[in-house]
């Protein structure tokens, strides 16, 4: 029996050849040979009738190649101007896109937690719950990593920053924007009860408190960074206290919401009934906002204090959408009420954040 | 002092962490010329050091600015221990001497290290001072152009062409001067890689000098080539072609910048134009040729000697005084005058020791006919070099082999060799050397004596100075005058006209009257090593053809191996020639242009690989079938399995004539009938044994004709040869390959281009193969390669590969390493049909009107009476007469060579050049000339890509881009690199090491483009790719040799977005009106 093997197979081209369907495959942690069977299978290259040989030794071209980028496309800027590979503008835009594009459910893992070590080591767990290849979720992890170790430094603002060092497109820098926000604050997100909130729902509300709680929000001259909320706000925040605090406020505010919504919504006695409670819930997550602990849990709070009475009252969305409307708006016509505009920052942005997470 | 070169280092980018502590980098350069040095202060702790370093200035001769390459040393500083290198970068200035290519060289180069290949970029800011000192005794060569590309160059005219140049170093071999001590890697590969670059800067400068001496000022396919010897030595040699050359002055006249050399894409519209014509409608245009025989026969048959009285028109001059009456003459006497004139050319040919030419395509009227693929052979021992280190011993054996080549070529009825090269193939001590070429005779139009027609050509140079405006048509005029000489009759089939005397062929042969004029006899199948020359009437499209073979040979040792290797040879052309042969007649094909026969020599076998582009050439005749023959007839089953395979066999050849759309258009002439009767019916009768051809049309699956080929299955071989045969798998859909420049049938090239390179080697563990397992092996192992490469390029469909180049090699005893490079264009297949039918379709017409106003000279109808014997012409008897050999320690061959020519010699032809149709169509090309603002504009668009601070370089095997016009030829890029590793596997084992080496090496190259200010290589060529590996020791060590014309160039689409020149449009009306 003849034995008998290809020693060294290669092809190299002045233009580097950048199969997109072997690169999501390289991403996503498949081997060489699942690559292959994969490709053998799939529709797309039946009427090519290339044998597994001949997919095997592109397959094989194909990873070599990305390997070589890796390295490159840990730094995207390089990319453009290293001369190895001359690859065009737009591959060269795919190529960085897709290689930090990530598994939303392995993002929402991941959220919140400390991209550190620790971490990387329950990568095992996070591939098996969510089905992203261990590869592919190392890649996605130390890309999360690399991302936050060059943003956490930087003055301006978030997204742009990330936009503009790993050269991404705006809704991805967005969704990293988001996760090195949760990194940077350690916002809880893994409690059973926030179990329901999928990454875009999070990715939302950070990209709420980013462009509003932060100091970039206010005053982009400053030079501070994006990351962290603005301190001075949640210290201001206690202030709002006088809203649950004043018993008379408590009630005109109370009366001026019934008011408006008298007839408009379907959980009105429900409303009527719970209206202090549910400010009482409010106001004090805003008012705890100084504690970096509290800040960690001001989503579980969220849910426990506000989202979940609201649901076992089976409030609609649009029930929802009207309350915190007039509850916001009708703060302003409160006579004793001095904070309008801190006021107008806290609720804009909770309102939108609760609408986003009131699903089941 | 002659020369002073200036660098200036400006910065670097991306540098290695070199001090693990900080992760930073101390980086400082060393810039060395000669024995120069200069340093740049220390750029601490950076990886991004800004130098911007005072110009560094070097006063030195001018021979040593060609020699010596520019070396900088990126180091990191250290202030305890030694410095460490990070790497180097080598810098041939050769580009800045000549005063017509770059000026300046500025840009970022790969910093290279052969260990650890690309660390960081550098960039670097280069410029030459020349002092001329006309009076001293010139040493140097400064200011001669070196051009890859093997066709007159895209922005010059060739005005003369001179011949052969060749030139050969030794030096020892760096690698084999450690034997004592330890190898070092990095110091061992550095000095040989400075080494090979201080040869080939020698090697030029001396070949440069002998252009000089000839009166030229250029070389043109020029081909540098190593041996690596081993401990005999190191050799560089070099062969191209002596011409000068006329740059087209696209300042004073855009539209005079007409391209002489005829294969730009627009030229092979308009070729194409042609071959689509045969197989066409029949009411389209009526059969080709007639036609335009009766166009020509309008004018006066004698035209070609007005041309050479000078007093009828200044840029006639190019052609020799011969004394001969001017215009007027009958068209009888064009015979006679003929002869005398091509003995002319012969003595001005024979007095040249070689009359050869490493050309594959030719300036219009050059290339007269072609006779046939001569190539000789030679075995040789490397150890009985008597002075190993003196070029003499190597000399000799080249000045051997091209002996008997001319030989070869002179008992062909040739006097010159086109389409010539050379190689070796070594392997321990053993050395093949191998020479190939076309036999051929060419017009003398540019080799005579130079002194008169240089006065002529400066005056006339002063004249299109002077008269910029009317006389825009200086270019056409020029071209035509250079394309009318003495072949203007049917175009695209006289270069197929046999050259020698029927009655007395050197071979047996075949002959048909052509297909296309009906004059001249043909043969009935060509092998030639040029390129398919543009005007040539193709039928169908071409493919690419491989022959392949693989024979064991027991090791052996010395003068016995040699003997053995010797012996096997002669059977191993043998049968890589019948493979072709049959290959051939499987795609209905009856011409190999670009062939190339590869030998190659390892410890226990031989490798044979050749390859070529089949057409379907009009003239020829129709190739019959493959006929099976059993030599049993006697049992059933047996009979069964040959009409099974005889019946595979016909559906194969009619599966392919569909594939490549060959329907010779015969049958449709038969119909209209030939204006030419007389001829047609003599061929009519000649042919009487070979009418299966008309029946072709009708895909008769019989081909059981006479003229069948027929193989004889007398034995296992011929079944495996059969196998062989029907195993090739098609090329996919959409795709269409071949090993020439231009691929006939195709045009509409979009810009889509791929260069690549593909290497593959195969490792053959238990050795014990018989020769037929190691033909499948070997069989597989391209048949696969391919199969990988269309699949790769599957994006590209409706595609072509062009230029296709295979090289074998067996670099260890049980491993066949195949590499490939080449380039796939893609074409709009849409347009070929519809809009580019109609385009071509006027394109044609605009040809051929312009053809009928610019022919003002009368045209020689018959360009050659078929019964004019050529002088030179000897009987086969001469051929086989056995060359002395002398030399005893190295096997002499020569015996051997002559069996081989015999089969060669069966395949020849002959060509007449008429381009009178591509000319034009160049010329209509060039109303759409630039204005000066639109070239640099697209040039800026270009550079600054995307906003990517890279320039995009394109890199191609072919002489051209689709699309585009070359307006600068920068430089000859010959770039020589090692790489080893110690850490083979964590590099990614030996695919990752090379992977990532040739894309280093495309870097590179690609770097040193940029530098110049170019934005393509042209006529790029990976000559040498030798890899070596120890899989157990984890190391690995490649040598890599490319070479290449960088070039800028511009696109048509942008050239013709620029407003059309009225100066154009009147030349056009002052040529035609020269005309009438």
């Amino acid at each position: 029996m003849r034995r008998m093997s290809m020693e060294l197979d290669v092809f190299v081209g002045n233009t580097t050849i950048i199969d997109e369907e072997v690169y999501q495959l390289w991403l996503d942690g498949h081997s060489v040979s699942d690559a292959v069977r994969m490709r053998l299978e799939s529709d797309a290259l039946s009427e090519c009738e290339a044998s597994g040989e001949v997919l095997h030794s592109d397959t094989m071209d194909q990873y070599r190649t990305f390997q070589m980028c890796e390295r490159l496309l840990h730094c995207p800027s390089k990319l453009a101007n290293q001369l190895l590979f001359q690859i065009p503008a737009h591959r060269q835009a795919m190529l960085i896109e897709r290689y930090y594009e990530f598994d939303h459910t392995f993002a929402r893992e991941v959220l919140g937690k400390k991209l550190s070590k620790g971490t990387k080591k329950d990568l095992d767990d996070i591939s098996l719950k969510t089905g992203v290849a261990l590869k592919s979720c190392r890649r996605q992890f130390d890309n999360f990593k690399r991302v936050f170790k060059v943003v956490e430094e930087l003055k301006g603002p978030l997204v742009e920053n990330v936009q503009h060092h790993f050269l991404l497109s705006d809704s991805l820098a967005r969704d990293y924007a988001a996760v090195v926000f949760f990194a940077n604050s350690r916002f809880e997100t893994g409690k059973r009860k926030l179990q329901y909130l999928s990454f875009q729902d999070f990715a939302f509300c950070a990209g709420q408190l980013i462009s509003y709680w932060t100091v970039g929000a206010v005053d982009n001259m400053m030079e501070d960074m994006d990351v962290d909320l603005e301190k001075e706000f949640l210290h201001d925040l206690k202030d709002l206290k006088v809203l649950v605090n004043d018993k008379d406020m408590l009630d005109q505010h109370k009366s001026l919401v019934c008011y408006q919504l008298k007839g408009k919504i379907k959980a009105f006695s429900e409303m009527e009934a719970n209206f202090k409670n549910l400010s009482r819930a409010l106001i004090n997550i805003a008012s705890k906002l100084t504690n970096t602990k509290d800040v960690r849990d001001l989503f579980i709070d969220l849910v426990e204090k506000f989202i979940e009475p609201c649901r076992s009252d089976k409030w609609t969305v649009g029930d929802l959408t009207l309350f915190l409307t007039h509850y916001t708006s009708t703060a302003h016509t409160l006579e004793m009420f001095r904070f309008q505009i801190l006021w107008e920052r806290y609720m804009g942005v909770i309102k939108s954040c609760i609408l986003k997470m009131y699903h089941d | 002092m002659p020369g002073k070169l200036k660098a200036k280092i400006v910065a670097g980018r991306h540098l290695p962490v070199m001090d693990r502590a900080s992760d930073l980098t101390d980086a400082f350069v060393e810039v060395k010329f000669g024995n120069t040095t200069f340093k740049t202060d220390v750029y601490p702790k950076s990886l991004n050091p800004q130098w911007n370093s005072e110009w560094f200035k070097f006063e030195v001769d001018d021979e040593d600015l060609q020699d010596e390459p520019l070396q900088i040393t990126v180091l990191d500083h250290d202030t305890y221990s030694a410095n460490d290198a990070i790497g180097k970068v080598y810098i041939d200035i050769d580009p800045l001497l000549s005063s017509e290519a770059a000026t300046v060289i500025s840009g970022w180069f790969p910093i290279y290290d052969t260990i650890h290949g690309i660390r960081g970029e550098i960039n670097v800011l280069v410029k030459v001072e020349l002092f001329n000192d006309l009076n001293r005794f010139r040493q140097s060569s400064c200011g001669v152009k070196f051009f890859c590309t093997t066709s007159i160059p895209r922005c010059y005219r060739a005005v003369m062409v001179h011949g052969f140049v060749e030139e050969l170093v030794v030096n020892e071999d760096p690698e084999y001067q450690w034997i004592d001590r330890i190898r070092t890697p990095r110091a061992s590969n550095e000095a040989r890689q400075r080494l090979i670059s201080l040869m080939s800067g020698e090697l030029q400068r001396k070949i440069g000098l002998k252009v000089l001496e000839m009166g030229g000022n250029a070389v043109v396919g020029y081909l540098q080539c190593f041996d690596l010897e081993g401990e005999s030595g190191l050799v560089v040699r070099a062969i191209g072609t002596a011409c000068t050359l006329d740059k087209l002055s696209n300042t004073y006249t855009p539209a005079t910048a007409i391209n002489p050399c005829n294969s730009s894409p627009s030229k092979d519209i308009k070729e194409a134009g042609f071959g689509e014509e045969a197989p066409g409608v029949p009411l389209s245009s009526g059969p080709p040729t007639p036609l335009r025989a009766q166009t020509f026969s309008s004018f006066s048959p004698s035209k070609s000697y007005s041309r050479q009285s000078s007093s009828s028109d200044t840029e006639l001059s190019l052609t020799p005084k011969t004394g001969m009456g001017s215009g007027g003459s009958a068209g009888k006497e064009a015979g006679p005058l003929k002869a005398l004139l091509r003995q002319q050319t012969q003595t001005a040919l024979e007095q040249r020791e070689f009359p050869f030419f490493t050309l594959t395509s030719f300036p219009p009227g050059f290339l007269l006919h072609v006779g046939g693929v001569v190539s000789a052979r030679s075995v040789k021992l490397l150890d009985r070099i008597h002075n190993p280190d003196e070029p003499e011993t190597r000399d000799a054996w080249w000045e051997e082999i091209r002996q008997e080549i001319k030989s070869h070529a002179k008992a062909l009825g040739c006097h010159a060799v086109v389409g010539y090269s050379e190689s070796t193939s070594i392997c321990e001590e053993v050395c093949i050397l191998s020479a190939s070429g076309t036999a051929a005779i060419l017009s003398s139009r540019f080799m005579q004596d130079s002194a008169l027609d240089t006065e002529h050509r400066l005056s006339r140079q002063q004249a299109s100075v002077f008269t910029s405006g009317a006389e825009k048509g200086e270019g056409d005029m020029g071209s035509t005058a250079s394309l009318g000489f003495e072949d203007l009759m049917s175009p695209g089939c006289a270069f197929c006209h046999i050259p020698y005397d029927e009655l007395n062929m050197p071979f047996p042969a075949q002959l048909t009257y052509c297909h296309c004029c009906r004059r001249y006899k043909v043969p009935d199948v060509l092998f030639t090593t040029i390129d398919l020359p543009t005007e040539a009437n193709v039928t169908g499209k071409g493919c690419l053809i491989q022959a392949r073979l693989c024979r064991t040979k027991k090791k052996a040792q010395g003068e016995g191996n040699a003997t053995a290797i010797s012996n096997l040879l002669p059977f191993l052309e043998y049968e890589l020639h019948t493979q072709l042969m049959n290959k051939l007649k499987l795609r209905s094909m009856n011409a190999l242009f670009g062939l190339r026969i590869q030998i190659s020599v390892g410890e226990n076998m031989l490798l044979g690989l050749a390859s070529a582009t089949g057409v379907y050439l009009t003239a020829l005749p129709s190739p019959g079938g493959i006929q099976i023959a059993g030599k049993t007839p006697s049992d059933i089953t047996y009979e069964q399995h040959i009409s099974n395979m005889q019946k595979k066999i016909n559906d194969t050849i009619a599966k392919n004539k569909e594939l490549y759309e060959i329907n010779p258009p015969d049958l449709v002439e038969e119909v209209i009938g030939s204006p030419i009767p007389e001829p047609r019916q003599r061929s009519r009768l000649f042919r009487s044994h070979s009418e299966s051809s008309d029946e072709v049309s009708e895909l008769d699956l019989s081909h059981g004709k006479k003229d069948a080929f027929v193989l004889e299955i007398d034995d296992t071989d011929a079944v495996e040869d059969i196998h062989s045969l029907l195993t090739d798998a098609p090329t996919p859909p959409g795709f269409y390959s071949c090993n020439t420049e231009i691929m006939p049938g195709i045009y509409n090239w979009t810009s889509a281009l791929q260069m690549f390179t593909s290497v593959r080697v195969f490792r053959l563990s238990n050795v014990n193969l018989t020769n037929q397992g190691l033909n499948k092996v070997f069989n597989d192992l391209c048949e696969n390669l391919l199969k990988s490469l269309y699949f790769k390029l599957r994006s590209m469909v409706p595609c072509c590969l062009c230029h296709v180049n295979f090289t074998v090699a067996v670099p260890e005893d049980e491993l066949i390493q195949v590499a490939v490079t080449a380039v796939a264009m893609s074409f709009d297949k849409d347009q070929t049909q519809e809009n580019g039918r109609q385009s071509i379709d006027k394109n044609l017409m605009k040809a051929i009107t312009e053809n009928e106003d610019q022919l003002q000279f009368p045209l020689e109808l018959s360009a050659e009476s078929s019964s004019n014997p050529l002088n030179s012409a000897k009987g086969l008897s001469e051929v086989s007469g056995p060359l002395p050999s002398a030399r005893a320690p190295s096997v002499d061959y020569s015996s051997f060579t002559d069996r081989c020519s015999s089969w060669i010699e069966q395949l020849r032809l002959k060509a007449h050049t008429i381009r009178c149709g591509s000319i034009k169509t160049m010329s209509s090309l060039e109303k759409a000339s630039p204005l000066p603002e639109g070239r640099s504009r697209s040039l800026r668009s270009n550079r600054s890509y995307a906003g990517s601070s890279v320039t995009v370089v394109k890199m191609t095997p072919l002489s051209f881009i689709p699309g585009t016009k070359i307006i600068k030829y920068l430089g000859i890029i010959n770039m020589f690199f090692i790489r080893e590793t110690t850490s083979l596997r964590e590099e990614g084992g030996v695919s990752g090491f090379l992977h990532s080496f040739i894309a280093e090496v495309f870097a590179m190259v690609r770097a040193h483009v940029a530098a110049l200010g170019g934005n393509a290589v042209v006529s790029y060529n990976m000559k040498e790719c030798v890899f070596m590996e120890n899989p157990n020791k984890n190391q690995a060590q490649c040598l890599i040799n490319v070479s290449g014309d960088a070039v800028i160039f511009v696109r048509e689409s942008e050239l013709e977005a620029t407003p059309p020149q009225p100066h154009s449009a009147s030349a056009q009306t002052s040529s035609s009106g020269e005309g009438t």
